[in-house]
């Protein structure tokens, strides 16, 4: 089943004078189609202007297509009866962690989203419980969140979300304004909560390294999609990947060169270990060991 | 270190009355500065000192803390003082000059310097044992009839929380925007009042730029959280009376009644 069904979607910038004139109209999303399936992990690059966030602003109805439809677990996103069902299944992480806190206690953030659905108080309590015990962030329940690191900032929000029970939860640059240890530790939980809790996870990014663990890469350009498929298939494709100005990831990226150089590897290599998997028959063949064998 | 600011003045201990509803402490503040404009006798003095005193060893704050927020109203107290002291008509106790002191101006001025200390010490014991939070839970549900006359009382006590909430960011950011500047040989040490003033201006410009693009990512983040007004909200943490809370009306309501009868007394 599809949890996400966008068609024919076009969405404009318009830019207005003081009188009220169209200036300017920058369309941002032109004849995007795309559907993303129930419980998979997807991520969608793109260089900036690319159409990525605006799409995820889409999902939750914050922004709503001039033309085409967007469906979130079969409601229209027009439907403004529906509203509040929509943002209760799909649930948004924004870029900065510091303005999406709302509370002054880390436990009052997370409680704010079933606060605003209207859940009894009980029911809240038991939720916020489980949601930081997902994120990992039990310890910090009484912080205030001004004491806490970027990284951690991010699972909290991920725990408010959480604590709205989606079924897909999307994520814009979640990790962009984070220190490598905040990444790895934001990225982990969104695995996590895909694997074990099922959730839908839509994770926009502009790092490649993050879309080499997901099922399904998108590639943005120009308000389209123009690349879809597993992550493999999307890296062999590194010439196209350039000329859209993003990169591959840099173990991919070495696997590419050392190919074109004339070793006999395959394209689309993500980790090191495969690397290594390729790489040490061939040393091995012509009676060198790599240098710490 | 600017991250560690506190927002008004919470003192962290525990006591009976931190653990209050502070919709109690909030009313029990009130009544108590009407009744101290309520008396006039020695005994209602007696009885508002010993009140305050108990209230003060029972929430376990210092009491330096307490006269903190005297400095602040020092000018009043000085200029509403002499004023009584000197201009009050009456049966003169002692004249120098064109000075007059009266014994009914030694009473009043006497009366009015104890009425205003006692009422900034009361305030500032309730701010010092109640977290900016649970006042503004206190204040929105206390002020919550006042929705039917179309005040946006809801909006408002958010307002104030997510004001407290971003203080801290924007005093942070203040602090590198300001070295940001310097780094770029902006002076903000130097000359008088005037110039200081002047080269906060291209301060302000992005921190109201950065203030702005906060406030609409954080009412996006809101929306996308179902928030949707007051309406249909529930709380996690609601305000409950519980049996201290029953206590603490009690005896502020005989404290209220002694300080009414102390009115009808002759002295």
């Amino acid at each position: 089943m599809n949890i996400i069904e966008a068609k024919d979607v076009l969405f404009e910038y318009v830019q207005r004078d003081e009188n009220n004139n169209i200036e300017e109209v920058n369309e941002a999303l032109s004849d995007m189609s795309l559907s993303i399936e129930k419980g998979s992990f997807v991520c969608i690059l793109g260089h900036n202007g690319s159409g990525k966030s605006t799409f995820a602003k889409l999902l939750n109805a914050l922004c709503l297509p001039k033309e085409g439809t967007v469906l979130i677990s079969g409601m229209d996103t027009k439907d403004e009866s529906r509203l509040l069902d929509i943002r209760k299944s799909c649930g948004m992480v924004f870029q900065n962690p510091d303005n999406q806190i709302i509370a002054n206690v880390v436990e009052e953030d997370v409680a704010f989203g079933p606060e605003n659905m209207g859940v009894p108080t009980d029911e809240i309590i038991r939720r916020v419980d489980e949601a930081l015990e997902k994120v990992g962030m039990t310890a910090y329940r009484f912080k205030s969140p001004n004491r806490l690191s970027g990284g951690q900032k991010q699972r909290v929000a991920i725990a408010g979300v959480m604590a709205m029970k989606p079924e897909c939860i999307v994520l814009d640059e979640p990790t962009a304004m984070l220190d490598p240890s905040g990444r790895r530790d934001v990225i982990a939980t969104i695995h996590e909560l895909n694997k074990k809790e099922g959730i839908t996870i839509v994770h926009i990014t502009h790092y490649m390294e993050e879309a080499c663990d997901a099922d399904r890469v998108i590639v943005m350009d120009g308000g389209h999609v123009v690349m879809d498929d597993v992550p493999r298939k999307i890296f062999s494709r590194v010439e196209e990947l350039k000329e859209l100005a993003l990169g591959v990831p840099q173990i991919t990226e070495l696997g590419y060169e050392l190919r074109n150089a004339g070793v006999p590897i395959p394209l689309g290599i993500l980790t090191r270990e495969e690397l290594c998997q390729y790489l040490i028959p061939l040393f091995k063949k012509k009676g060198v060991g790599p240098a710490d064998a | 270190m600017l991250r560690d600011i506190t927002i008004g003045q919470f003192y962290p201990v525990r006591s009976p009355i931190h653990a209050l509803d502070p919709r109690t402490k909030l009313a029990g503040t009130m009544l108590y500065l009407l009744s101290l404009f309520m008396t006039d006798s020695v005994a209602g003095y007696v009885i508002a000192t010993v009140f305050l005193v108990s209230c003060i060893k029972l929430s376990k704050v210092p009491f330096r803390f307490m006269v903190k927020g005297l400095k602040a109203i020092i000018l009043l107290l000085v200029l509403s003082v002499s004023f009584n002291l000197f201009l009050t008509p009456g049966t003169t106790i002692f004249e120098l000059g064109f000075i007059h002191i009266s014994m009914e101006g030694l009473l009043t001025a006497g009366f009015m310097a104890i009425r205003l200390i006692y009422l900034v010490i009361g305030s500032s014991l309730m701010t010092l044992t109640t977290t900016p939070n649970a006042l503004t839970d206190g204040l929105e549900r206390s002020l919550g009839f006042m929705k039917r006359f179309g005040v946006p009382v809801h909006e408002i006590a958010m307002m104030m929380s997510i004001a407290l909430r971003f203080i801290p960011i924007l005093v942070e950011e203040t602090d590198k925007i300001m070295k940001a500047q310097s780094a770029r040989g902006a002076d903000f040490e130097r000359g008088g009042l005037i110039q200081k003033a002047k080269a906060m201006v291209p301060l302000l410009v992005p921190l109201f730029i950065s203030a702005f693009r906060r406030a609409a990512d954080l009412a996006m983040a809101m929306e996308a959280r179902c928030y949707h007004g007051g309406e249909g909200r529930t709380k996690m943490h609601p305000l409950r009376y519980t049996e201290k809370d029953r206590i603490a009306y009690i005896i502020l309501f005989i404290y209220f009644a002694l300080m009414a009868l102390t009115n009808l007394l002759p002295f």
